[in-house]
């Protein structure tokens, strides 16, 4: 096997302009064109999580990333909110469409998170959901008689919101997203982020850095994941930035002569698009117009294949145990909830 | 308890009140396949001889290692090589795999054999991978054959009942596209027949080649145009002859040149196109959708795998591969038993063959030992009788020397001479 390349027999490479005409072009990179047609004629999936406390956003920070009422509460209208007794897991898709590209988004809200006296477990259900996605796309795949295209129901990222207090993490935000970093890719955010002065900001920010690094929790982009060096040094930028401080707005005001969505105050005017005022033009950027794709192959190719390796093995150790031959490799605190997944069955 | 909501199959349209910023999506996704690079791998059926080898040079405008083949290999066999090649950003992974020795043999039946196997031997392999616990499936190179050409020989008449044989047997495991190659040795009038011939025999025979697809508008047109041009007539070269002030790929004849690239002469361009050009992607696609999931699918259910039971109860994954795992295990510890039985047969044949031989040294060494014993004592005997003759020769001598003193002590030489006359 060696590397040809066509300058090898062709001195001067020069792009054809219609077929027959350059006689050293094969057509090879038309095979780019070709994708692109066939992803434009499938479409997109995308299926995104919030997490946190009631009133720290949520719904409106959906609407403003995609520029449209998304969120459950705009779809669901309810008389009244009230905070769930226990914690829900509200699911809602949405077809959009954006120069011919085609996406199914699918937002899943999570009203009663952290809401109770009591949050003990409260990350369960969360995982119970994430991992029963997990599940149902592998009994598709391993089917005999296969759908064309598995639905794709698996949580490709969960935004953590993280509520402004400047001080540091709480138990709660720790525990949650120590478990759940390993099943999802989470991307933590700090909610209401017009609260915070710049100073306590990044001082806050910080906090939150060392904190995660302290307690070995991996959020979004993880760096055991980066392919190569231009991965690394892109990522690095945005690990150096997380988490990222937004502001959520659906209204849209008139400043310095243009409409900008933002918050109106009486001491001013926070433009939400504005990278000088907060950062969700980052989140939105990494999130939607760079790292889609990129959130998306870790879920699948990473996150949902441990998953599959784990779920594998237990049949062999329930198997062993009907054996009676010993099983070291399960451990107590990386058992999921097998009572739920059997269940299915 | 937790509750789920979910609003209904078909997601309902909302309209976007700016640019989010997804319509990058395609963008990310082709990015993504560049860094990964491509694969793509064509399998060549035809007999020795009808220009496999130039015809892939020529596509891919460069030269792949390897001689002519000889007509006398004993049976068909399949030898693949794969080369690295990069147009602008793209590097593909392209595999051209042979069919060495079709059409030789006196007997033919089999031929077609060994490529079905090699076929369902790259699906297997994938779906091994498929199937491990733990899997690297994205980073796999894939094997399956994406596009066969199958060379049809010049003849003019029909096809050949191997050819007919052949692709009957390949076309639900790879998308075959037919191909008439040398078609410089057939007249645009045969040639146009021929096609018909060739196509109506297809049909009739209920051979499924691979139909470019029709179903996205931007491509619709020029695919279902070619569909009417197959089986493509294809002339390959990789000489260069100047035509006007331009050098073309081209076959020079005394009476004139046959310009590969000149569609009038030949459909070396529609292939190109075809190819490469405008359905790779779906070759691909449509391998692993359907040609691999029919394997699959007919695999699986062979090991005994269902999704259902009569009942329509899900059959529990588990369960069978329970039962799948016992029922290897237990054939396994007969193999094993199996093997140890034969173990200790061998190992018993074994001892009684070299006891068997022992006892024949043993024998051979008594025999050798009785005879040198013998042989011995006669050698003996010998000496014995030899010594008793020498012992009475010296008697004898002593005796006679004895008289002769005595004789010449008494008497005068008379006595001798009587004596003498008297021994003679």
């Amino acid at each position: 096997m060696h590397k040809k390349t066509m300058e090898d027999y062709v001195p001067n490479v020069s792009k054809a302009s219609g077929p027959g005409v350059d006689f050293s072009y094969v057509g090879i990179d038309a095979i780019l064109e070709q994708m692109r047609r066939k992803a434009m004629k499938q479409g997109f999936e995308l299926n995104i999580m919030v997490v946190g406390q009631s009133g720290l956003g949520k719904s409106t920070l959906m609407n403003t990333l995609f520029k449209s009422k998304v969120s459950r509460k705009s779809v669901q209208a309810t008389a009244q909110e009230k905070i769930p007794k226990t914690i829900e897991i509200k699911s809602i898709s949405h077809d959009i469409e954006e120069k011919g590209v085609r996406m199914k988004l699918t937002v899943i809200d999570t009203p009663g998170f952290g809401d109770q006296i009591n949050n003990e477990n409260c990350w369960r259900p969360i995982m119970k959901f994430i991992n029963d996605q997990y599940e149902a796309y592998l009994q598709e795949e391993i089917n005999i008689n296969r759908k064309k295209r598995i639905p794709d129901s698996r949580v490709h990222c969960c935004i953590y919101f993280i509520p402004p207090t400047g001080h540091c993490l709480r138990p709660l935000d720790v525990e949650f997203m120590r478990r759940l970093s390993k099943v999802v890719n989470i991307v933590p955010v700090i909610a209401k982020a017009d609260t915070l002065t710049l100073e306590e900001r990044d001082f806050f920010k910080k906090k939150i850095r060392e904190e995660l690094r302290a307690n070995g929790i991996d959020v979004y982009p993880q760096k055991e994941f980066d392919e190569d060096a231009e991965d690394r040094m892109i990522n690095e930028k945005i690990r150096e930035m997380i988490p990222f401080a937004v502001v959520g707005s659906d209204q849209e005001y008139q400043v310095n002569g243009r409409r900008l969505l933002g918050r109106k105050t009486k001491w001013g005017t926070i433009e939400v698009e504005n990278i000088a005022h907060c950062e969700f033009a980052y989140l939105r950027d990494l999130l939607i117009r760079t790292h889609m794709q990129n959130i998306k192959d870790i879920t699948s190719s990473i996150h949902y294949e441990m998953y599959r390796v784990r779920r594998l093995n237990e049949n062999n150790t329930v198997v062993a145990h009907a054996n009676g031959m010993p099983e070291h490799h399960l451990e107590s605190e990386e058992k999921f909830d097998s009572s739920c997944a059997a269940s299915r069955f | 308890s937790t509750l789920w909501f979910v609003a209904g199959e078909g997601a309902r349209a909302v309209p976007l009140a700016g640019h989010v910023g997804f319509d990058s999506m395609p963008d990310q996704l082709v990015n993504k396949s560049v860094n990964h690079g491509f694969c793509f791998n064509i399998l060549c059926v035809g007999e020795t001889g009808l220009g496999k080898s130039t015809l892939m040079d020529t596509l891919f405008n460069t030269k792949f290692e390897g001689e002519p083949t000889q007509h006398n290999q004993p049976g068909v066999t399949l030898k693949s090589n794969t080369y690295e090649l990069q147009e602008s950003n793209v590097r593909l992974k392209l595999t051209v795999v042979n069919t060495v020795g079709f059409g030789d043999q006196i007997n033919k039946e089999d031929s077609y054999k060994s490529i079905v196997e090699f076929i369902d031997a790259q699906f297997e392999a994938y779906l091994q991978e498929e199937l491990k616990i733990k899997r690297t499936l994205h980073s796999y190179h894939d094997t399956r054959i994406h596009a066969c050409l199958y060379f049809i020989a010049p003849t003019g008449h029909s096809l050949k009942s191997l050819d007919l044989v052949t692709m009957k047997k390949l076309d639900s495991k790879v998308n075959i596209i037919p191909i008439v190659a040398k078609s410089d040795a057939i007249s645009k009038s045969e040639l146009a027949k021929f096609k018909i011939k060739i196509t109506s025999e297809l049909v009739s025979n209920g051979v499924q080649i691979y139909q470019f697809p029709t179903d996205d508008e931007s491509v619709a047109e020029i695919n279902s145009t070619m569909n009417s041009h197959l089986p493509f007539a294809v002339v390959g070269s990789t000489e260069e002859v100047k035509i006007g002030n331009k050098m073309v790929k081209a076959r020079q004849y005394p009476w004139g040149t046959v310009q590969v690239e000149n569609e009038n002469h030949c459909d070396f361009v529609k292939l190109r196109e075809m190819l490469i050009r405008v359905n790779m992607e779906d070759l691909r696609e449509q391998t692993h959708t359907r040609h691999y999931e029919l394997y699959r699918r007919c695999k699986l259910e062979e090991m005994g795998f269902k999704d259902t039971d009569p009942d329509s109860k899900p059959f529990s994954l588990q369960e069978t591969y329970e039962a799948k795992r016992n029922e290897f295990m237990g054939e396994l510890q007969k193999k094993e038993e199996e093997m140890r039985q034969m173990f200790v047969q061998r190992v018993k044949e074994k001892e009684a063959e070299l006891k068997e031989a022992e006892k024949e040294l043993h024998e051979k060494f008594d025999r050798l030992k009785k005879l040198h014993q013998d042989e011995k004592k006669k050698v003996e005997d010998k000496r014995k009788s030899l010594d008793d003759e020498l012992n009475m020769f010296k008697q004898k001598k002593t005796a006679a020397e004895l008289l002769q003193n005595q004789a010449q002590q008494a008497g005068g030489s008379t006595t001798l001479k009587r004596d003498k006359e008297r021994k003679k």
